[in-house]
This record gives structure tokens, sequence and C-alpha cells, in this order.
């Protein structure tokens, strides 16, 4: 389990670099330069020079991503603003404010969108999965299936903006999407992000309802379950210890990807709601050339995809003994 | 003759698909006594493996259609509850399957898909179950069977999962056995352990046996009775000896025909039948062999294509064709001696 761990998380780290190194060199082959963009109209060729110095960037790339990744690890010193303290990410472009803090703010916006829609996704979604499964053929199965069908082609911007029309606008029932911080009102916090919850989970229910009910009738069709039934098993005895556990493995594994992706921010939901979570930062950094809100960005999501990967690895090791963790 | 553990009168399973209605097995009639081993042989799609998951219910009810009788120790099957076949299975009846990799779970181990069959049938204790769990894979011959218990079946080698399925078939001491082509995915040292271990247990507890196999050379090893099926259909039935000694279905002949043999000249060529097994959605007309028979055109009038032969039993022993017995005398006599040139 620990050489696991130190292997897996090494592989990570490399990946982070490489993903990093990516973003920079995409910035750079970009053909607007942010030094010009904060300097103004009435930019002189010397105040152009002290403004790339100022944000970092007068170096070659290769130092300047050097320094940068140099700066997670042991700090970093700004010639405008001071010392930056390890891990560094470095400071805005556009408004001056480090960027860890800055992701720090908007991270929990993320989260609690991301946690609350797939609790309420995997619960609906693998609960109507194998609801369909159980009853294969008969109507429940039918109207199941259609109506995933039905929801997994539907689109965020689209649902999304229908469903805040009437919850919100024509019926009253639910409030507009807002985020509070948990800490400071969890009430509230639900309330804001019940629609946009609904919308995202209304969407995912249906992936992982066909997933859930293609896994179990594949496993319920399996040796094993029909010598289950040999030995005097009955049907729900079968359904629950034997088809439940090994449809198991593939959902976990999609829903730790899944997260994963939501956990970087879910850009389409975000806009589609006006939260301020990393999505809608991203939107805004790339939009403004903000290279280390970009970076910052990047590096989490691409982050909390390694994470949910081994976390994954290892739960599967959990659900199926002949995985061995190496 | 003491009377049968098992009985099956005219037992018909026909599956409705979008094509039409398979009859996968279409009138079959068996008996099995206690300590006695009744070998099933046939090609695939003979109607062998269905016909056994009929009888422990675990055909799919909603496209299959079950007819006639099957009587387990004068329990009617056909017609009891699925709560009734729960208790019987894997306690009166059990069954072993050909693949033992697939067929254990790979989530559990291999104690504890024993003793979960021991404690339904019995409501023993965990501990109790567990115990009686090393007692059977140590009687199947698993080596140290109190560590090996809580192997999952991955860890264990071929021949010792099929040991381990026959133990947790046997954790209950069924009356009776329906092995399915058990020894198939082993190799012949592993087949001959797992047959003798067969032949061991049932000495041991008398249980009545139904081996399912294409393997003649499996029957000649283990059946007191053979029954052999082509087409859903019964085509020739009686003794180990008489069947495999004297065949009296071309069917059987041809079987044998396709078999190398130990004693005879090693040249020999092998003959297999031409032909491909029924369809069962659109059988032949007539004898279901009669497109592959060598003798069909033997037989005057077209009997063969036109008029389905009856099986006669007389003394448990029989066969289902045209031909006349001093036909069979002379053609499958015939037939040999053209194979031995």
């Amino acid at each position: 389990m620990l050489r696991f761990l130190v292997r897996r998380i090494l592989g990570a780290a490399v990946i982070l670099v490489i993903i990093s190194a990516i973003v920079f060199v995409l910035f750079y082959a970009a053909p607007r330069d942010p030094a010009r963009i904060a300097c103004g109209k009435a930019c002189t060729p010397e105040t152009l020079e002290l403004v790339r110095k100022n944000l970092g960037i007068a170096d070659p790339f290769p130092v300047q991503y050097w320094d940068w990744l140099k700066g997670i690890f042991v700090g970093r010193d700004y010639a405008s603003f001071g010392h930056c303290p390890a891990p560094c990410l470095g400071y805005s472009f556009q408004n001056r404010e480090p960027v860890l803090s800055t992701i720090a703010d908007r991270f929990p916006t993320t989260l609690s969108l991301s946690l609350g829609s797939s609790a309420i996704y995997l619960v609906f979604g693998i609960g109507a999965g194998m609801l369909a499964a159980v009853k294969q053929g008969k109507a429940v199965d039918k109207i199941a299936s259609s109506a995933s069908l039905i929801a997994s082609s539907m689109q965020i911007y689209v649902v999304g903006v229908l469903a805040t029309w009437l919850l919100v606008d024509q019926w009253h029932l639910l409030d507009r999407a807002s985020y509070t911080p948990f800490t400071e009102n969890p009430a509230a916090w639900a309330k804001g992000l019940l629609v946009p919850w609904i919308v995202l989970s209304l969407i995912w229910t249906a992936n992982y309802t066909r997933m859930t009910r293609s896994q179990m009738v594949e496993v319920l069709s399996e040796d094993y379950v029909r010598t289950a039934r040999a030995k005097g098993m009955s049907r729900r005895t079968v359904f629950f210890r034997f088809a439940w556990r090994g449809a198991m493995g593939p959902i976990v594994t999609i829903f730790g990807l899944d997260l994963g992706v939501l956990l970087g921010g879910a850009i389409i939901t975000e806009s589609t709601f006006s939260l301020q979570g990393l999505g809608m930062l991203s939107v805004k950094a790339v939009s403004t050339n903000d290279l280390p809100i970009l970076l910052g960005v990047v590096l989490v999501a691409a982050g909390a995809i390694v994470v949910f990967n081994i976390i994954v690895d290892a739960l599967y090791a959990l659900i199926d003994p002949r995985v061995r963790l190496a | 003759m003491s009377t049968p553990f098992l009985s099956v009168r005219d037992l018909r399973v026909h599956f409705s698909t979008e094509d039409g209605v398979v009859k996968a097995v279409d009138g079959l009639s068996f008996d099995v006594e206690k300590g006695k081993t009744l070998g099933i042989v046939g090609e695939s799609g003979s109607g062998k493996s269905v016909t056994n998951m009929a009888v422990l219910g675990l055909h799919d009810p909603r496209n299959t259609a079950l007819d006639g009788e099957i009587l387990l120790d004068g329990k009617e099957l056909i017609t009891a509850t699925e709560r009734e076949l729960e208790q019987l299975r894997g306690n009166k009846m059990s069954m072993i399957f050909q693949d033992a990799l697939a067929s254990l779970s790979p989530y559990h181990t291999i104690g504890a898909q024993i003793s979960e069959t021991y404690r339904k049938h019995t409501g023993a204790s965990k501990k109790v179950a567990r115990a009686r769990a090393v007692e059977m894979l140590k009687r199947v011959g698993i080596p140290q069977p109190d560590v090996r218990v809580d192997d999952y079946p991955h860890q264990f080698s071929g021949g010792m999962r099929q040991r381990a399925m026959i133990a947790m078939a046997l954790v209950c001491d069924p009356e009776l056995l329906i092995a399915d082509e058990p020894t198939t995915a082993l190799d012949v040292t592993v087949q001959a352990q797992i047959m003798d271990l067969l032949k061991d247990l049932q000495r041991e507890f008398g249980t009545a046996i139904i081996f399912i196999t294409h393997d003649l050379g499996v029957i000649a090893d283990i059946a007191d009775d053979v029954l052999v099926m082509y087409g859903g259909r019964c085509v020739e039935r009686g003794t180990k000896r008489e069947v495999l000694r004297t065949p009296q279905h071309p069917y059987t002949l041809g079987l044998l025909g396709s078999m190398p043999s130990l004693e005879g000249p090693v040249d020999v060529p092998l003959s297999p039948i031409p032909g491909t097994p029924p369809s069962l959605l659109n059988p032949p007309t007539g004898c279901r062999f009669h497109p592959r028979c060598t003798f069909a055109e033997k037989v005057s009038g077209g009997l063969c294509s036109s008029q389905q032969p009856a099986l006669e039993i007389v003394d448990g022993r029989g066969s289902a064709c045209h031909l006349s017995a001093g036909q069979k005398g002379e053609f499958f006599a015939q037939y040999a001696a053209a194979r031995a040139n």
C-alpha cells in the first residue's frame, strides 16, 4: 500500500509538471502580451520593461517557468510584491492578488457545487439503475431507460436557464442560485445551491442510471450469479450480495473521474448560474491573459483528477480482491 | 429396480425468441437412481444443459415454457414455487459447472461461498459453517484446508477450483448432483483426479449423479447408464456397456467413430459426423438426424425425412431409429469394417 502510494504520488507530480509546462508554452504561443495590456495606451518602451519586471515576465520563458516551479516549493521574491512564501503560485496579472488566496476563495463554491450534486446523482442514478436492472424489460425499466436517455442529451445551459425561469421566476419555489459559505450559514448555503444541484444532477443522474443498469444486467448474466442461484440463494440475495459488488467497480472508476472533472470547475454550470467558482475564474483568466491564475486553476483541476484517480485505484482493490496495488 | 430419485417425464423446454419458438428440449424422459450415474451425451445445443437447468428451475421464466413432469424424490418441480425450489437447490440437488473460475464469485473467499450455502440450508452459525467448509475442502483433497479456506478463487489452480466447487455443491449432502461438463476445462491428469473424487464421494454418500458431457471417454469412465441426446431429444438409451459396445443409433455410432480407439490399430482415420447440429428453431422434418445420417436412404419410403421415429424403451434400453434390427446389425458391421480398413 505504501509503495503504491509513493509510486502514484511521484507519478502524479510528474504529470502535473508536464501539464503546467504545456500551459506555459501555450500561453506564450498566444499573440497577446500581458505586459502591453497592463501598461495601457500611453506606453513607452521603458515603462513596458518595468511592467515586465514587475509581473515577473522579463526573463526568457524557460527561466520564468523554472522560477514559477521553484516558487511552489521554496517561495519566491518579486520586485513589486515582495516575498511570496511557499507554496507560491505567483500573483494575478490582472488584480495583483496572490493566486493561492484567489483559488482558496473560489474553491469552496466549486467544491459545494460538485459534492452536493454528486451526492444527489449518485443516490438517484444508482437507485434508478438498480431498479431498472431488477425490473429488466418491464415498464419501470423502459421508463427509466428512456427518461435517462432524454435527460442525458439535455444541456446545462438550456435546462439551467429553464429551471431558473420556472422554479425561481415563475413559481417562486426556490431561490436564485447564489453562494453563501457553509460555515457562515448552512441553511442559506443549501438554499442558494439547490437549483444548480438539481439541474446538474438531473443530467448526471441519467448517465449513472444507464451505467448502473447496464453493469448490473451484465453481472447478472455472469456464471457465478447462476452458481449462486444454483445453491439456493434467492434473487434478492444474489442481487445485493453478488451483482451489486460486481457492478460497483466500474461505477466507482467513472465516479472518481467525474468528480475530478467537476472539481476542476464546471465552467458551463458556473456561468449559467453566475456562481464564482474555479470554472468562472479560469474563463476570466483566459480572456484576460492572466497566466498565473490560469496555471493555478489548471494545477488544481489536474491535481483533483490525479488524486481521485489514486483514490479510485485504491478503492478498486478493496472492492475486487483480484486487483493488487503495485 | 428401486424407485428413481429423479424422474423426468416428457420434458419440453421451449424458448420464445424474436425469430420464433426454439424447442431446446422436446419430449425427454429419464430416471436417475440413488448411487447411480447417468451420463448425458450430446453435441453443443443438443439440449443437455437446458434439461438440467430446467431440473433446477434456473431457466429464465420470462421466455421459457416448461412442460412435462420432473419428480425429485416424489416432489413435482415444474409447478413448485420459487421459494420451494430455493429450499431444494444446493440442499437436495446441486450442480457443478464447467468453468469453475467464472462460476465462483471473484469477490468472496472460497470459505465464504461454501459456508454461505451451508448456512442458508441448515441455519448453522458462522463458526460451525466455517468448520464445515474446512472439513469439505479437506474431503475434496485441498491441502492445508484451514488456510486455503480464506483464499479467493483466483488464488486456486484450475483443478483446485473445481474441487472447491464440488465441496460447495456437496456441503449439504445433496442426494442429486448434476455435473455439467465439470472436467472439460481441465487437463487430463486433473480430469482423472476429479472423476475419481466424484466416484469416491458417490460411493460414500450414495449420491445420484447426472453427468453431462460430450466426451465419450469420460462417460466410459464414470457412467452407469447413458442417454444420448440429439436436437433436444433422446436418440438412444441404455447401460454404458450396451451403448458404447453395441450402439443402436447411427448418431451414437458416429460419435464413437469420431473417437480414436486405444485398442485398435493407430492408423485408423477418425470419421467425423458430416454436417452441423440441427437448428432447433426449424428442426428437420422426420428424424432430426436424417440430413446427416449415413443410412437414411437405406430406409424405404423416405420414412426418415417424413416421420419422427419413436423411442421404444425396453428395460431401460432403446433407440429412436427407423432402421430395423437386422439392418442395423448389417450396416453397423459394414461401417465398423470400413473403418478398420
